[in-house]
């Protein structure tokens, strides 16, 4: 009697009429039938998408810089980050003549990331000194065997040419955030 | 002239292929009504409206591996779902779907076989259908197909009684078993609905459990009883069972529309048309008309009314329905004594 809500129960002897049912089914004929013209909540995905968050954390995606080189350099901060454990990576130096493909010394070879295993808390993207990993409003696709979840450079890399555009992960917290002059090394990237 | 043997095969077969033909898209439209009545669109992929979806299904039948349980009785497994599926398709047989063609002098009347004792002959085979659910359940030896199978027997047997006494009420109004004679005399706005009403509610009630659709889908009841007498069946053994339910579903929309709703008959539509094959050729138009409508409805009911309880279910078949319709025939009795239609 907390709420003073609490209605007593009454065990009521139906009607005649309430015992013959036929009202009531035929009200309930009348709620299903007008259902059948209501507005359908179906989305149809491939063709129509339904409207992601701005932040909508996604499948991941390696940026590279304004020239076209890898900005990742293997520093294993996202893999330490991760709780789910779900980045591998090797890392590689950078040999004389691949200044164009990877932006520092050190470079990833490998680097992978277990889609099974991912819970998109995009830590990793808040570990990353480099700019380098971002999370994305892209679906990963469902497959057929276990294998194709593990994404490597060739998925997460993103092509020459056709940067993937993540301005919108950026807030503007983000932004003012990185402006801090303790983290002059690493430019506001707006790519 | 065509010979007798060649028109009657014309309209076996094509009886048979519109049977199929409209259970196959009954299984489309039930999932889109379903989904349209639940604010959702349905099977929408195959084809455009995902109008291919029945073929799309039947193909999956087809290729799904058939399992035959070892401990079952293998000839009474497979024996189970063809005699739902021939006692299924038998029944349209006696349904008149238009009145007669007429071409060159020859009048070709649009029913496979107007045997006098239609009703009858309608009851029996239905009532032969019981065992096919009840051997294919037997045979799956398997603790819920049984009990689908008993709870199937004990319902159709319960609701057959009250279904014949409504129908004891509509042949004394009628005076005739066939259902050629029943479907010519409801002309003009003498449906017999309006002589019959109590009549065809029992009988519409009795419709649904007859063929186990919702609300009185016991036998199958998904959530008690897994799929009830089918839960072993596979492949396209399983498509038989669940294809015969649709069937059973058109022929049971055919018989309520040619015994209560005036057959192919349509008030006033004999003002405008005087030719005689287009008035029946209209009359097959208004009969699908009103299958599709009791077709409609039965799925209609479906998503609207939850399933029974298996007590209430008895209680409803003998304790309402079997006094109501004895109930019904005494009134059609001293109607037709006060009207003067029997000394």
């Amino acid at each position: 009697m907390l709420t003073n809500r609490s209605i007593a129960v009454t065990k009521k002897e139906m009607t005649l009429i309430e015992r013959l049912y036929i009202p009531a089914i035929l009200h309930g004929l009348r709620i299903t039938v007008r259902h059948l013209f209501k507005k359908k909540v179906t989305i149809k995905y491939p063709e129509s998408r339904r409207e992601f968050a701005k932040v909508y954390r996604g499948q991941h995606v390696l940026k590279r810089d304004e020239i076209g080189a890898e900005r990742c350099t293997a520093c294993g901060l996202c893999a330490v980050a991760c709780p789910a454990e779900a980045i591998t990576m090797t890392a590689g130096e950078r040999k004389k003549g691949e200044e164009k493909l990877y932006r520092e010394e050190k470079y990833a070879t490998t680097y992978e990331i277990n889609m099974l295993r991912c819970i998109f808390c995009g830590l990793c993207e808040d570990a990353c000194p480099k700019e380098a990993i971002f999370l994305t409003d892209r679906i990963t696709p469902s497959t057929f065997n276990r294998g194709e979840q593990i994404y490597g450079k060739d998925k997460l890399v993103e092509p020459i040419g056709k940067p993937i555009d993540i301005s919108a992960r950026q807030t503007k917290e983000v932004i003012e955030f990185k402006k801090n002059a303790a983290y002059a090394h690493n430019k506001v990237y707006n790519g | 002239m065509v010979p007798f043997i060649v028109y009657k095969l014309i309209l076996v077969i094509v009886v048979f292929s519109v049977s199929l033909v409209v259970a196959m898209y009954s299984t489309y439209a039930e999932r889109k009504v379903a989904a349209f009545m639940q604010d959702r669109l349905g099977p929408n992929r195959a084809g455009p409206f995902g109008i291919l979806q029945p073929v799309a299904d039947g193909v999956k039948m087809f290729m799904k591996e058939e399992i035959i349980p070892d401990v079952s009785n293998k000839w009474l497994f497979v024996l189970g779902p063809c005699i739902a599926m021939m006692t299924a398709l038998m029944t349209g047989v006696v349904i008149p779907w238009g009145s007669s063609l007429v071409i060159k002098g020859q009048s070709y009347p649009l029913q496979i076989t107007d045997i006098n004792i239609g009703i009858l002959y309608l009851l029996g085979v239905v009532s032969i259908g019981v065992y096919g659910i009840m051997i294919g359940g037997w045979a799956s030896n398997n603790k819920y197909s049984l009990l689908g199978a008993i709870r199937a027997s004990s319902q159709m047997i319960s609701y057959e009684l009250a279904m014949g006494f409504s129908i004891i009420a509509l042949v004394m109004h009628t005076g005739t078993l066939s259902l050629r004679e029943i479907s010519a005399m409801q002309t003009g706005w003498h449906w017999n609905i309006f002589y019959q009403p109590l009549g065809f509610l029992i009988f519409i009630i009795c419709a649904f459990a007859e063929t186990n659709r919702a609300p009185f889908d016991l036998p199958e009841c998904e959530s008690e009883l897994i799929g009830g007498y089918h839960t072993e069946f596979s492949s396209m053994k399983l498509g038989f069972y669940l294809f015969a339910e649709y069937i059973n579903m058109f022929i049971s929309s055919a018989v309520i529309s040619t015994l209560y709703f005036g057959g192919y008959h349509m008030p006033f539509i004999g003002r405008f048309i005087h030719e005689g094959n287009w008035l029946t050729l209209l009359g097959i138009v208004f009969l699908f008309a009103k299958i599709s409508f009791f077709i409609f409805f039965f799925m209609w009911v479906r998503w609207t009314i939850p399933r029974f309880r298996y007590d209430q279910l008895m209680h409803l078949g003998w304790r309402i329905l079997i006094p109501l319709s004895l109930l019904n025939i005494a009134i059609t009795g001293v109607v037709m004594y006060l009207t003067g239609r029997i000394v």
